[in-house]
């Protein structure tokens, strides 16, 4: 893959949407030995807000560090998603959570919806488990880095305390993200 | 050796803070400034795990005064800000130049004028940085544009100020410094450091501006040299005067130790600009988004180049002069108003130079730049 | 010989000044009738008592008259902008705890350009000597009010009567958090030598506000007819020491400044603090 794969990881800050896009950038450069450069737009909120990581990966250099056209992006919030779906590229991905993000954007990409905040809440007690149940999706979905990269990436970066949580919400993604290709068919 | 290299995901600010341990630097001093927060935020954690010294001075002027302070006293030393501080130190940069004391000053560059777009990124201090303090005096300023960049150009930002004996710049966009790329992290004695010339004669013979030398040796505080140091104009002892022919002497000398060097101070990449027809000249994140468009223009068939400086200042004139030998056209693009393609127009004479210019704290997309090269091709 | 004898025989031996001036540098550049170079013998006789060598001193300071001062004593010496000489002071002794960092700067450089500086270096208590020579005006520039011109008088741009209340360095020093904060004068030589001693030895900020006299520019135009009128109205008959202050009765305290020793308290030293802050992370701490 010398071609570049650019991924847009978008909520409100606080969401650990910064921290996503790390975690894919890591999975890529340094379990994958692939490149990858993340990037990120902050307002003065530290929580609150639209916030959004990028992260580009290639087999190549890097040059352009932002996001020209995305091949997937995830929404956790409608504000994040109705300000930055624009930029998905024809035949992307966009992954929404289903309770937040009500108006679904049109356009030639597949959309996929899942209550991925519910399910923190219910299947491991704490929401703030939804960006990494995310980016066991987006690895599913995208298989843009392998699932044992994915896997060492966020054992490496998850305190200890948390690390059997963090776990079970990874594998988590990768099941529901499978349930959810397979019903698209 | 190389497979137990530890390779890490990390932000442009922190491969500064990194670049800076590596240099051997003991000593920040620094205020609180987004967006170069993490450079002050990661020494005042690692400096005294080494022995060296962070301290957050009630201001950004107190801040380029304890970082001259403890250079004198022999330590090296770095303060990191953005453009409003940056204003703020000029009085202390220049009193650095003339008083000939190494330091290294970060400007992690955010949107202006005035308190501006801090969290948005900018290219607009660059002709701060070489006409910013009063006077004429000499100018190194380094432009790093990747994550392992800033990392290797810290280190040969803190090499130059010890060698060259002056005040060195590192300046980067937000964008840069926020971004996060793999670095492998050089292992010591992998890169070349080099420490000030201490002197080696006796004290009471000690002149801390000996016009033997181009750059003459610098003792530290505390060590039986008890030297003296002023913001005056002065003679190379140390002490004012007001002699004209040893204040244009003292003057000349401060400058023409850097023109003299600039072969080895110089740093440019070239990408494919020989026998390029459309070059552009382009520095920090701007230089990323001008490859992504000559890789594009390429693809079309367009012969492309990029001209990427890491030295800024002193400026690369003969660089641009052969890059616009036989060239149709020189592309500038920068995130200001146009600050840079005025140096780039004063050394491609005859040849059609453009700017690309935003300063709404977006970077400059490659394809704003694809579309210049084809106009011009 | 008798022990008066020697004690006399002592005294009479003068103080050897050039031992701690820099051979070649004098004349200096203060005024007939400036105190400026009062004190700094008062200085070097304290400097001598203290102990300290010639390579243990840091002598630093910003831009006036008084910040000439470093270029004639032989010391290590750091001459520096308007205002910031305590901010590279403490980059000095931060970098180099080992030095004693005596800083010389005037009223119009600590306190009014300088104030930032002076506040949080007293906030810090880090170890080093302030003398603030205050002579109520800008000499340099040539005689422009400053933070201690009193209310009334005039300068260079107070033709019609300063209407700024003054600066009270020491009750500055203390509230900021300075752990030694003294007054002394040009007149009072000896006493003034025995004050810069405590403040030397004291650890921690020391400040010492000296006040002398101007005679060109604030003499001059605040109608003084000779340096001597000056010195005796303003640092002999307007200070009382802290010692007598007590005993008087408040009328004859009254409007007058104190001098000695203020204020001496014990508190944490910040080159200390941050040694213990090495340890910490380093893991011994």
């Amino acid at each position: 893959m010398s071609q570049r794969y650019e991924l847009r990881f978008s909520g409100s800050g606080g969401q650990g949407m910064i921290l996503a896009g790390i975690i894919m950038a890591e999975a890529a450069c340094i379990y994958d030995e692939k490149n990858a450069v993340q990037s990120q737009s902050y307002g003065p909120e530290s929580r609150g807000g639209a916030s959004k990581a990028e992260v580009v990966i290639s087999d190549g250099p890097i040059d352009y560090p932002k996001a020209t056209a995305i091949d997937c992006m995830l929404a956790l919030t409608q504000e994040a998603c109705s300000k930055y779906f624009k930029d998905i590229k024809d035949g992307g991905i966009l992954l929404v959570d289903s309770d937040e993000v009500k108006e679904l954007p049109e356009g030639n990409f597949t959309l996929y919806s899942f209550p991925i905040i519910d399910t923190a809440r219910k299947e491991l007690g704490r929401t703030i488990t939804a960006n990494i149940i995310s980016l066991g999706m987006i690895t599913e979905l995208t298989g843009v880095v392998t699932h044992a990269a994915m896997e060492e990436a966020v054992y490496a970066r998850v305190p200890k305390p948390f690390l059997d949580m963090n776990k079970k919400a990874l594998q988590l993604g990768f099941e529901k993200a499978r349930e959810l290709k397979e019903k698209k068919g | 050796m190389a497979g137990n290299k530890v390779k890490r995901l990390i932000q442009g600010n922190e491969a500064c803070a990194e670049g800076a341990l590596y240099a051997g630097c003991r000593f920040f001093g620094g205020y609180p400034i987004t967006p170069s927060t993490e450079i002050a935020e990661i020494l005042s954690v690692r400096l005294p795990r080494v022995g060296g010294k962070f301290i957050q001075m009630e201001d950004e002027i107190a801040s380029i005064a304890a970082i001259t302070g403890a250079s004198l006293a022999g330590l090296k030393s770095l303060t990191a800000t953005s453009g409003p501080g940056f204003s703020l130190k000029q009085e202390g940069i220049g009193y650095a130049c003339l008083a000939e004391v190494p330091c290294v000053i970060v400007n992690v560059m955010r949107g202006g004028p005035s308190t501006g777009y801090p969290t948005g990124p900018s290219q607009s201090d660059v002709m701060q940085a070489k006409w910013g303090t009063h006077g004429d005096h000499p100018v190194v300023a380094l432009v790093p544009s990747t994550v392992p960049e800033i990392l290797s150009e810290t280190v040969r930002a803190f090499n130059l100020a010890e060698e060259y004996r002056t005040p060195v710049f590192i300046l980067y966009d937000e964008i840069v410094g926020h971004m996060r790329e793999a670095v492998t992290l050089p292992e010591p004695g992998e890169l070349e450091i080099i420490d000030r010339a201490k002197p080696t004669c006796a004290p009471e013979e000690y002149h801390p501006y000996d016009t033997n030398y181009d750059v003459p040796p610098l003792a530290a505080y505390g060590e039986g040299y008890r030297f003296h140091i002023t913001g005056l104009n002065h003679r190379e002892d140390g002490f004012p005067t007001n002699d004209s022919a040893l204040i244009e002497e003292g003057i000349k000398r401060i400058i023409d130790k850097i023109e003299k060097n600039k072969d080895k101070i110089l740093k440019n990449e070239e990408y494919l600009v020989d026998g390029a027809d459309i070059v552009v000249f382009a520095f920090g994140s701007s230089a990323r988004s001008a490859r992504f468009a000559v890789n594009k223009a390429r693809e079309k068939g367009i012969k492309a180049g990029l001209l990427k400086p890491l030295t800024l200042w002193p400026f690369p004139e003969e660089t641009v002069r052969k890059a616009a030998k036989g060239a149709k056209a020189i592309i500038v693009p920068e995130m200001n108003l146009g600050q840079i393609i005025y140096e780039v127009e004063r050394c491609a004479k005859g040849v059609e130079v453009a700017g690309i210019n935003r300063v709404d704290g977006e970077p400059i997309n490659p394809a704003q730049i694809l579309e210049a090269i084809e106009k011009f091709s | 010989m008798s022990a008066t004898t020697a004690a006399k025989k002592k005294l009479s031996v003068p103080f050897d000044y050039d031992k701690y001036l820099r051979p070649g540098k004098l004349p200096h550049i203060w005024c007939p009738g400036c105190g400026h170079g009062i004190v700094l013998k008062s200085l070097l006789r304290a400097i001598d008592k203290s102990g300290l060598t010639k390579d243990e001193i840091c002598m630093v300071s910003g831009i006036g008259c008084s910040s000439r001062t470093p270029g004639y004593v032989d010391f290590n010496t750091l001459h520096t902008l308007h205002g910031r000489a305590l901010a590279y002071a403490t980059g000095v002794k931060l970098a180099k705890p080992e030095l004693n960092v005596i800083i010389v700067t005037g009223d119009g450089d600590a306190l009014a350009i300088g104030g930032n500086h002076f506040i949080h270096t007293c906030r810090r208590n880090i170890d080093m000597t302030i003398l603030v020579y205050s002579n109520f005006i800008y000499g340099m520039t040539g005689g422009q009010f400053s933070p201690t011109t009193p209310v009334g008088a005039l300068s260079n741009t107070s033709r019609y009567g300063n209407i700024e209340p003054v600066f009270d360095c020491c009750d500055l020093a203390k509230a900021s958090g300075a752990t030694f904060v003294a007054r002394g004068t040009a007149y009072h030589t000896l006493e003034l030598e025995r004050t810069l001693l405590a403040a030397i030895k004291h650890k921690g900020t020391s400040v010492v506000e000296i006040i002398d006299e101007c005679p060109v520019y604030y003499g001059r135009n605040n109608k003084f007819k000779s340096v001597t009128q000056m010195m005796e109205d303003i640092e002999k008959n307007g200070t009382v020491s802290v010692k007598q202050a007590d005993k008087l009765p408040p009328e004859k305290v009254q409007g007058k400044l104190l001098r000695g020793i203020l204020h001496q308290v014990e508190r944490p030293e910040y080159c200390e603090g941050y040694e213990k802050l090495i340890a910490k992370a380093q893991g011994k701490g």
